[in-house]
């Protein structure tokens, strides 16, 4: 393998796939091969499958560049017989890679370690389902399964298309089809999953042990469908603005896509936030690690553009700024799966001894990113298109929540390429890390909290001031009130007030606006998707804000040297440690610790964190956490104070976690909302000659 | 030309990791020679991590070779270093002395515990002073001193299982060979 070189000197120690992995732990694999263990020629195979998913590979990428390339000239010429090409071509990628996928599954799973990548990342002990799961566990594999979920999205996108007009669909599945064009000549040309390795080795590596983790298996797949299907409402921008001034509707059809995408990516980081915080042993729930934040931005760029969206399709302005918001979310989608991927984030230097694949991604992304911004600049709606506004209206207040977003991005992505450029430009390593994230983030965050009840009571156009006041007072006395009474419970921490204010403040306008449709829409009508969706999603900023500030404010952190025996108190709870013990499990043993919690007197629950060691001798820690809605209890096992003695002392983690489940359950509340709003049944395109008919801005429902 | 402003923000921000990546190519970051190779490592006088009442100086590391690997819990690098330092500990054949740079003592032990230790002495500079003296201007970096306080070796970045190989423990093999 030409490359072997460069793969051991870098990208093996960026193992981590594009999920949350904060890069600091991600556990490098350590020795290469071990030649003392004795292969098992029963349970390896060694066939000539992989070399046909290569060809799978190399055939997907010509239907690729049919897709791409034929049905833009047919557009382009009125040629209906090319246009008829971007489906068919599109059905045929999917079935090439789903079967270059499958094959390399099927090497995973039967011990192929003749392929390179699978002996790199899977070995004989580890079970079939994380053998599965290594397919995504590094660079190859996971491009691979970046390449399948873009197939996915682009065979539902062919389905559910026909009814778009002929020209725009096929603009929108070629431009799918190019994109698919750049990531299959990058796996063929620069990461081909099914290199040899001869000779074979009798075993392989290991899967990187963080990722050996129930939540990790699935984290990628979610992350990477909300990442990519970005690319739908990319390509209807494209499409858009290649359409010219004339096509506008293909926001409306770009929205649903839009949202679900968003809602996939939401679900993606609120899994590995929740991995991260069950599996680190730190008990934090978010890093402002470079990798995390790779998902963070496409993530706040969508949230902008679903709402950017709306205003564009029910008013018609806003219209260049939603382009350019596609292009962003897409482009950031894009830099975050090759940051992560390619190592450049720890350092520059990954490319030093191979350079093809950062000149490679760097090409790429100048073509997609640069080619689609120059094209918004030479295509977009040169005049400021639909209805005017006034200061106080809808429209304001989501583009003050837009502009906040975009900035919080915008800071984001300068907080996570700064270290970067100065290491570019050899000024040495310059961290900035998360006391720059955690002061500005809020900061910014701060007027759409403030705003968020207000946007739904505005009108369109012009709101009406008067509305305002008495929504005002309202929200205020809800949010004093409540900030009163919780100052009384949490001991006048001023945090944890203020959390329990915003929350209140947020929901009583959720609620409020929630009433006011009750009272005031026929039933039946009262709560369409979109409605429904925007809400749900509203009162998810609540409760995450809630588990935010109030766990961050009333959380417990005991670092403590435990012998079996002691009790430690921490509040009305008693932490019993109760020794340790040597557990085995299918690949990996593990020192595990008992801890009894009892609360007053009555036993809660026994707690068993471990601390696991793998076979090529990557230590890992399994915290142990008893979940509750309101409190989590959760113990790390950290030294034996006496190396050598593990019946002795131990080095624990006590943690008492008021509110963190809220965290997630907001999150999981914004992705439902995504999901609610996509399932609108306004939606659903009824035909091309209807949806032609109404490429005028939707009169306001609300 | 509003319109163009994306655009050209964005090839702005291409050309920059061009040059960068053209650069690396160019210049391999460690190959630049540290002054102070070969020299006598300055002198330091610094807390132990666990025990900061108790103070580790130059003279009381003399007479024994050790590689001080420098780093901290806020460096993502590190990391990614750290289970192949674990590894290799054992096997290196000098004493493996950890510099905590620029960190909260209470930061660095949890990371340290969250991850484990592979070093036999853990030395605290919180304020990165003394770490100015041995040029360091980032962590990780690791730096071999011999039996007679001489730096023999230095490394920027992380240690790698290729690095480890191919530099770190020929490095020392060469120091051991030479003063046994």
């Amino acid at each position: 393998m030409g490359n072997r070189e460069w793969e051991t000197a870098t990208h093996e120690r960026h193992a981590s796939p594009l999920a949350c992995i904060p890069e600091h732990i991600a556990h490098a694999r350590l020795d290469p091969l071990d030649e003392s263990r004795i292969p098992n020629p029963e349970s390896r195979h060694t066939t000539m499958t992989p070399e046909l998913g290569q060809l799978a590979l190399i055939l997907a990428l010509l239907l690729a560049l049919a897709q791409g390339v034929l049905p833009l000239i047919g557009a382009w010429r009125g040629n209906r017989a090319l246009m008829a090409v971007a489906r068919p071509a599109a059905a045929g990628q999917a079935v090439f890679v789903a079967f270059a996928f499958g094959i390399l599954v099927w090497a995973f799973v039967h011990f192929d370690f003749s392929v390179q990548y699978v002996a790199d990342n899977s070995n004989l002990e580890l079970p079939w389902y994380y053998r599965v799961a290594a397919v995504w566990g590094a660079h190859e594999g996971s491009l691979l399964l970046w390449i399948l979920i873009l197939n996915v999205w682009t065979v539902a996108l062919a389905a559910f298309s026909q009814k778009l007009p002929e020209v725009f669909a096929s603009r929108v599945l070629a431009v799918m089809g190019l994109i698919a064009v750049g990531f299959l000549a990058f796996i063929v040309f620069t990461s081909d999953p099914f290199g040899r390795l001869l000779p074979m080795p009798g075993d392989g590596a290991d899967l990187n042990p963080v990722l050996q983790d129930p939540g990790m298996t699935i984290h990628p797949p979610v992350l990477y469908t909300g990442y990519v299907g970005f690319s739908v409402a990319f390509a209807f921008a494209i499409a858009g603005l290649l359409g010219g001034e004339l096509e506008q509707a293909w926001v409306r059809w770009a929205r649903p896509w839009t949202n679900v995408a968003w809602a996939f990516l939401t679900l993606g980081i609120v899994a590995g936030s929740w991995w991260a915080y069950a599996e680190l042993g730190w008990g934090g729930w978010w890093f402002w690690d470079p990798v995390e934040n790779a998902s963070f931005m496409p993530w706040l760029v969508g949230a902008a553009l679903i709402h950017a969206q709306a205003v564009t399709e029910k008013r018609g302005s806003l219209r260049a700024w939603t382009i350019l918001l596609s292009i962003f979310a897409f482009s950031l989608s894009l830099l975050g799966t090759f940051l992560v991927r390619s190592g450049v984030l720890t350092s520059v230097h990954a490319f030093a001894s191979d350079p093809r694949r950062g000149v490679f991604i760097l090409a790429f992304l100048t073509i997609v990113v640069g080619g689609s911004l120059l094209l918004y600049a030479l295509r977009a709606p040169k005049v400021v298109g639909g209805k005017s506004f006034k200061v106080v209206s809808r429209e304001t207040a989501l583009l003050i929540g837009n502009l906040m977003f975009a900035v919080a991005a915008a800071m984001v992505l300068l907080g996570t390429l700064f270290p970067l450029i100065g290491d570019a430009l050899n000024l040495g390593r310059i961290s900035v890390g998360p006391p720059y994230f955690g002061f500005l983030f809020p900061l910014l965050m701060a007027p759409v909290v403030l705003l968020m009840p207000f946007g739904p009571f505005l009108r369109w156009g012009k709101g009406d001031a008067s509305v305002l006041k008495s929504l005002l007072l309202r929200v205020l006395i809800a949010a004093l009130a409540c900030a009163i009474i919780a100052a009384f419970l949490v001991d006048g921490k001023l945090k944890a007030i203020v959390g329990v204010a915003a929350a209140t403040w947020i929901a009583a306008g959720v609620l409020l606006y929630a009433y006011k449709r009750w009272r005031e829409a026929p039933r039946g009508r009262r709560y369409p998707g979109e409605m429904a969706g925007m809400l749900l999603a509203h009162l998810g900023v609540a409760v995450f804000v809630v588990g935010v500030l109030l766990s961050e404010s009333l959380s417990v952190t005991r670092d403590v040297r435990m012998a079996p025996g002691e009790i430690q108190h921490i509040g009305s709870y008693d932490f019993r440690f109760d020794g340790v013990h040597r557990v085995t499990g299918p690949n990996w043993k593990a020192d595990q610790g008992v801890v009894t919690v009892t609360r007053d007197g009555k036993q809660i629950i026994v707690m068993h964190p471990q601390k696991r060691t793998y076979p090529r001798g990557q230590v890992q820690t399994e915290s142990a956490v008893d979940a509750g809605a309101f409190r989590d209890l959760y113990v790390a096992l950290g030294e034996p104070m006496d190396a050598g003695n593990i019946e002795g002392a131990w080095a624990l983690r006590l943690y008492y976690k008021p509110f963190i489940r809220w965290i997630w359950g907001g999150g999981l509340l914004m992705m439902l909302g995504g999901f609610t709003c996509a399932a609108d049944k306004r939606f659903r395109v009824r035909r091309a000659a209807a949806v032609r008919e109404d490429l005028l801005p939707q009169e306001t429902r609300a | 030309m509003n319109r163009l402003l994306p655009f050209i923000g964005f090839m702005l921000l291409v050309g920059l990791f061009g040059f960068g990546i053209w650069w690396n190519t160019r210049h391999d970051p460690n190959a630049i020679p540290t002054p102070l190779l070969n020299k006598p490592a300055p002198a330091f006088n610094l807390p132990k991590l666990y025990e900061p009442a108790q103070t580790v100086s130059k003279a009381d590391l003399l007479g024994q070779p050790y590689l001080l690997n420098v780093f901290a819990s806020w460096c993502i690098e590190c990391g990614v270093e750290h289970p192949v330092l674990q590894a290799a500990a054992p096997t290196l054949g000098v004493k493996l002395v950890g510099y905590n740079y620029k960190d909260a003592p209470a930061d660095a032990k949890a990371w340290l515990a969250a991850h484990g230790s592979p070093y036999a002495l853990l030395i605290a500079d919180e304020s990165g002073q003394t770490a100015i003296d041995f040029g360091v201007y980032g962590a990780p970096e690791s730096f071999l001193i011999d039996a007679r306080g001489v730096i023999r070796y230095k490394h920027i970045g992380p240690i790698t299982p290729e690095i480890l190989a191919t530099k770190v423990k020929p490095a020392i093999a060469a120091m051991l060979k030479e003063a046994p």
